[in-house]
């Protein structure tokens, strides 16, 4: 390949990383301005970050909408990786005829738009009076096909002999699940967390639904509200989506090789 | 006696099989196909609570004569046909480009293009909306272009342009992500043959990459037409679907009727019946046209 077209290329990546970039520095930017400078063009960090966020505070429970969304995400991902983890390893180590049949009934969930399922879905909780409750927001997410999938995939390349083995020396199925497989799946644990924490953190139709009560507020839901108004304070928001954006950008920047091998980890 | 026994194992092995995978399978059945098919009895219904009868196709018809319904349908199938095509092609060359071992600091490139993946669906809505502001950085960049602003938000065929742009921002890495592994798995060997050959970059982008890679992009096509027909974070807070109606998605509008003005149930469910044909039509054509490029 000539220097000339390995140039193009770098030009080409120099640009598309630019533009990748350039919202998000906008954003920190932003939070560190007042909104009188950000409207009037100023693009440079500055000293206002302190001032922004007591007028958030002074306007938003933050607090209690950073405490609702991790205890959401949290349970969301624990539950999560405990029910499609052992269900994955179900599919794939007894494996048989209905089981295989039942995968791919199950897969056609992929397909099922949300929107679609939305309404009986907030029926069924408001009948099991669960509005405003963590279980409404965990239960219609815990198990995805995706999940499973990503789980039966990583317990596709698990030894037949450790199983064995294993059995030989009396463990029962359970404790070879537990004690061979989780321990030996760690990467494939750590892409499923990032992905569900990241996708219970940043849902935003569901628990706009289910979540009526000011108390059950989410931050998604609170950087929604800082819009409402006439005049926009800019700064302010944009402190509001920096602080939103924060928690999934630290464990997608640590967990990012997994994060990846994740999303590609059921589909190969 | 031998041979009983390692049946009964088999068949207590199968069992055990079922005991795992049973609580997820049943949390699909319960919270994804059971409201399904609920949705499409709620359909054939009108009238409130406990008061509804059944009325056949009328929810159907009525979607026929809805005129906002119409004005979301062209929204998102705008967003479709002219969003999914620039992001796929966008992610397919610059995974190309990564994929050429002759590429330095891949890895930082590559974590660049990726970031927007981090940020929430309603947080990068917001990053836009001031981005695009009357006073925002946008025309900021215009004017000092010696161009014109524009009022991106108050033009019909500027907001969607707006979304447009964000979404192809928000997604392009994250389908970049999907080709790179499916590239990584063509030896490089055939690109290094076809320079040889003196094919050029068009050549080995249309008769390697995109034949080699059809299965994943397929795979992103199918997931790119299921997620914009069920755009929803960004009609809401990038644009509120404005103007008028003009940006507004069909999951959007779904949501208004049901929750924001008065309940309409019944109506909202016929229309989410119709997404979901929708989503079923578009995947099996695009797995028809796969097949047959083989």
């Amino acid at each position: 390949m000539s220097k000339f077209k390995l140039g193009i290329s770098y030009v080409i990546l120099g640009i598309a990383s630019f533009f990748s970039v350039f919202p998000l520095y906008y954003m920190i930017s932003g939070a560190t301005n007042s909104s009188i400078d950000i409207v009037r063009g100023r693009m440079v960090p500055g000293t206002y970050l302190v001032e922004n966020f007591k007028a958030l505070i002074a306007n938003q429970n933050l607090g209690l909408a950073m405490a609702n969304s991790f205890r959401n995400a949290v349970l969301m991902t624990l539950f999560t990786l405990v029910v499609c983890s052992i269900a994955g390893y179900g599919f794939e180590i007894y494996h048989d005829k209905g089981k295989d049949i039942l995968m791919n009934i199950l897969l056609l969930a992929m397909m099922l738009p949300f929107v679609a399922i939305l309404i009986p879905l907030f029926k069924m909780f408001s009948s099991w009076g669960l509005v405003n409750s963590w279980v409404a927001f965990v239960l219609p997410s815990v198990s995805t096909p995706f999940m499973i999938m990503m789980f039966r995939q990583a317990a596709r390349s698990f030894p037949e002999e450790i199983i064995d083995a294993a059995r030989i020396d009396g463990l029962s199925e359970l404790q070879i699940f537990f004690r061979m497989f989780v321990p030996t799946m760690k990467s494939t644990y750590g892409a499923a967390m990032t992905v569900t924490f990241m996708n219970a953190w940043n849902n935003y139709l569901w628990p706009k639904v289910i979540f009526q009560k000011n108390e059950s507020i989410t931050m998604p839901m609170l950087v929604a509200n800082l819009k409402s108004g006439y005049s926009v304070d800019y700064g302010m928001l944009m402190l509001g989506v920096l602080l939103c954006t924060l928690p999934t950008a630290i464990i997608f920047l640590c967990l990012q090789k997994s994060f990846a091998n994740g999303i590609m980890g059921a589909v190969k | 006696m031998n041979k009983n026994r390692k049946m009964s194992t088999e068949k207590r092995h199968r069992l055990v099989g079922w005991a795992f995978l049973a609580p997820a399978a049943i949390l699909i059945f319960v919270f994804c196909f059971f409201p399904m098919f609920q949705a499409i009895l709620l359909s054939l219904q009108s009238g409130s609570g406990d008061a509804a009868k059944w009325t056949g196709l009328s929810n159907y018809i009525r979607i026929w004569k809805d005129k906002t319904f119409w004005q979301c349908l062209f929204n998102t199938f705008f967003y479709f046909l002219v969003q999914v095509p620039i992001m796929l092609i966008l992610a397919l060359v610059l995974a190309q480009i990564l994929n050429n071992p002759k590429i330095k600091g891949k890895g930082i490139f590559r974590t660049m293009i990726f970031l927007p993946c981090a940020t929430s669906l309603v947080s990068y809505s917001m990053i836009f909306k001031s981005l695009f502001a009357n006073d925002g950085a946008v025309n900021h960049l215009l004017m000092n272009l010696g161009l014109t602003p524009v009022n991106w938000f108050s033009d019909s065929w500027a907001a969607r342009v707006v979304i447009v742009i964000a979404l192809v921002w928000r997604w392009t890495g994250y389908n970049m992500v999907f080709y790179l592994a499916g590239l990584q798995n063509i030896d490089y060997s055939v690109y290094e043959a076809s320079y040889i050959d003196g094919a050029n970059a068009f050549q080995r982008f249309f008769k390697i990459t995109i034949p080699l890679l059809k299965p994943t992009i397929l795979l992103t096509a199918i997931m790119s037409t299921s997620g914009t027909l069920q755009l929803f974070d960004e009609s809401v807070n990038l644009t509120a679907g404005g103007p008028g109606k003009s940006t507004m998605t069909l999951a959007h509008y779904i949501y208004n009727i049901s929750f924001v003005e008065t309940p309409k149930f019944h109506y909202a469910a016929a229309l989410s019946v119709f997404i979901l044909v929708m989503v079923a039509i578009l995947s099996a054509i695009q797995m028809k046209v796969g097949d047959k490029r083989e």
